[in-house]
């Protein structure tokens, strides 16, 4: 499997939506926590580390 | 009560008055090591000078946990009884996040081995044990107060300068094996770097002796209640003495936290006010090697050749697989039956295996003791997840246990044969009728039938297995019959369905020349 890259979620403006709600009223760094949280659990989820490999790769491109 | 450090003889060695002849081999540091080594290279027929600049064991219990593949290595030297008589044998290690237990490990007991995952002792009585056999051994000489302050390194022989207390003599060996610890002498005059990483992390680590009945586990906690902040590590060892690890953090006053007003209280947060300090000791890690292990006629071993983070125990038994790895091919290279070249293959055997325990180390490290900022985030993030969610249980990294190294190499394989027992790996032990499988495999290269004739005519010992449930699950897989060769380190050289005797033979060859 490699890395998708091309539009792959129907409710990517629901998600945005639910993944801003998630951190209002949070605190600096309870907002930290939770994308850490999510990036494990995520993570774990997609269970192919040359997947995650290329997903890092692709994140810390400027 | 403390551990009684009875004092060895010192004896004026000859050299003091008349030069000596040029020794096969000297050892340098009778630690675990070294005293392995000597006894190691003493059942092969070669004999040693061993130097050390004390004249007892070492103090406080050091390396504790030894794995089933030290112990594998201890009995062919004669003393696995002796530890196993005493030893606490361990299989389960927990892990907390204050005080909720996130992490189980369980190591396991397998019918099919006859030593345990793990077995906790001191490391002085693991010396005490290896110093008594090597006083009963007449190929080697154990010299007490000697004390090396200087090597030559040639190209056919070193040459070292020691100082006694009745002054200083000159030896010269064929081999010079450096097994003189952390803080090696021999590395220091021959100039020679570590390179990795330091850390600045203060850990205490003491003995306590108490009546209590903690199981024999491993407990690791991450922020316990009692230990504010911290991580702290509780395990038992032989007899009723308890080691207890605490992180202090970088800022601690080494000279402050061993002072008894300091440490006392400390350790009674953990375990109450009903124990005996036997040793406390405050202590920093590295994560380091040297880029060689062979330099010439010098070759470093254990901790003179490579320092690890101590959480997965890979200190001792790193150091005993460098032995294991060395002892049959030092012999064979000094008794003329292998080349010079074997003795490579060592460098790049064990330089493999430091790498795994070093990565492993460093990893461990920085679970345990992050730095601040995204490193603290994600570690603590980790434990939060592990007491919600199963699969981050695993993630939590109270360190990673030591699992012997598989060599690299191209030797021939079968794809119908069980992964465990593949070229590079350690021969898993197996029952043999009332005896196992890893003595009857001794201390020389063999060539292991399963189901089938071994081959006419080869210069190498053979044994027709015996095949029972064990073997048939670790050896052959989905072969109804296997021929294996294995070296005298237990390693498995190759295999094969269908052996032909002319590829058997090749494989016996690369054996005596180290080939990958």
């Amino acid at each position: 499997m490699t890395l998708i890259t091309t539009p792959n979620l129907d409710g990517h403006d629901a998600f945005m939506a639910e993944l801003l709600d998630a951190h209002r009223g949070l605190s600096e760094a309870e907002s930290q926590a939770l994308n850490a949280q999510l990036i494990l659990i995520l993570a774990n989820h997609v269970g192919d580390l040359d997947v995650l490999r290329e997903a890092l790769a692709l994140a810390g491109q400027k | 009560m403390p551990h009684e450090y009875k004092s060895f003889a010192y004896n004026p060695p000859p050299g003091l008055r008349t030069p000596e002849p040029r020794h096969g081999v000297v050892i340098v540091g009778a630690g675990p090591v070294g005293l392995a080594m000597a006894l190691d290279l003493a059942h092969r027929g070669i004999a040693s000078v061993l130097l050390d600049e004390g004249d007892r064991v070492a103090t406080g219990s050091r390396a504790i946990c030894w794995s089933r593949r030290s112990l594998e290595i201890l009995d062919r030297l004669g003393v696995a009884d002796k530890v196993l008589d005493i030893g606490t044998p361990w299989q389960v290690g927990r892990t907390c996040y204050g005080d909720q237990e996130v992490f189980t490990e369980d190591f396991g007991r397998d019918p099919g081995d006859r030593m345990p995952p793990f077995v906790n002792i001191q490391q002085y009585f693991i010396e005490e044990f290896l110093v008594d056999a090597v006083l009963d051994h007449p190929l080697i000489d154990l010299r007490f107060k000697n004390r090396v302050i200087d090597v030559e390194a040639g190209t056919e022989a070193a040459t070292l300068s020691i100082k006694t207390p009745d002054g200083p003599y000159m030896l010269e060996a064929d081999y010079l094996l450096a097994c003189d610890g952390a803080r090696s002498t021999v590395r220091a005059t021959m100039d020679l770097e570590f390179e990795g990483e330091m850390f600045e992390e203060r850990f205490l680590v003491a003995d306590i002796e108490m009546e209590a009945d903690f199981p024999p586990e491993r407990w690791f906690w991450f922020d316990p209640s009692f230990h504010d902040g911290q991580s702290a590590l509780l395990h038992r060892q032989a007899g009723n003495v308890y080691r207890l690890d605490l992180h202090l953090g970088r800022d601690a006053n080494a000279k402050q936290e061993v002072r008894p007003e300091k440490v006392i209280p400390r350790i009674e947060q953990v375990v109450g006010p009903d124990f005996e300090l036997d040793w406390v000791s405050v202590y920093t890690f590295q994560c380091r090697r040297l880029a060689r292990f062979v330099h010439g006629r010098v070759i470093f071993l254990g901790d003179a050749a490579h320092v690890v983070a101590p959480f997965g125990s890979r200190g001792g038994n790193g150091g005993l697989r460098d032995v294991d790895n060395l002892g049959w091919k030092l012999a064979a290279v000094l008794q003329g039956r292998a080349p010079e070249t074997l003795l490579e293959s060592y460098d790049r055997e064990r330089v493999q295996s430091a790498d795994e325990n070093l990565t492993q180390a460093i990893r461990a490290t920085r679970f345990m003791t992050p730095r601040p900022g995204v490193e603290q985030l994600f570690r603590d993030q980790v434990l939060a997840l592990a007491g919600k969610a199963e699969f981050a249980r695993p993630w939590v990294n109270p360190g990673r246990f030591s699992q012997p190294t598989v060599y690299r190499t191209d030797a021939p394989d079968d794809r119908l044969l069980p992964a465990l027992s593949r070229p590079g790996a350690v021969a898993p032990d197996a029952p043999q009728g009332s005896g196992w499988l890893m003595q009857a495999l001794g201390a020389e290269a063999r060539l292991v039938a399963f189901n089938c004739d071994p081959p006419a005519g080869l210069e190498v010992p053979k044994l027709r297995a015996e095949v029972n449930e064990t073997v048939r699950r670790r050896y052959l897989g989905r072969a109804d019959r296997a021929l294996y060769l294995i070296r005298p380190d237990q390693v498995v050289a190759a295999r094969w369905v269908a052996a032909e005797p002319k590829a058997v033979s090749a494989a016996l060859r690369a054996l005596w020349e180290g080939r990958e």
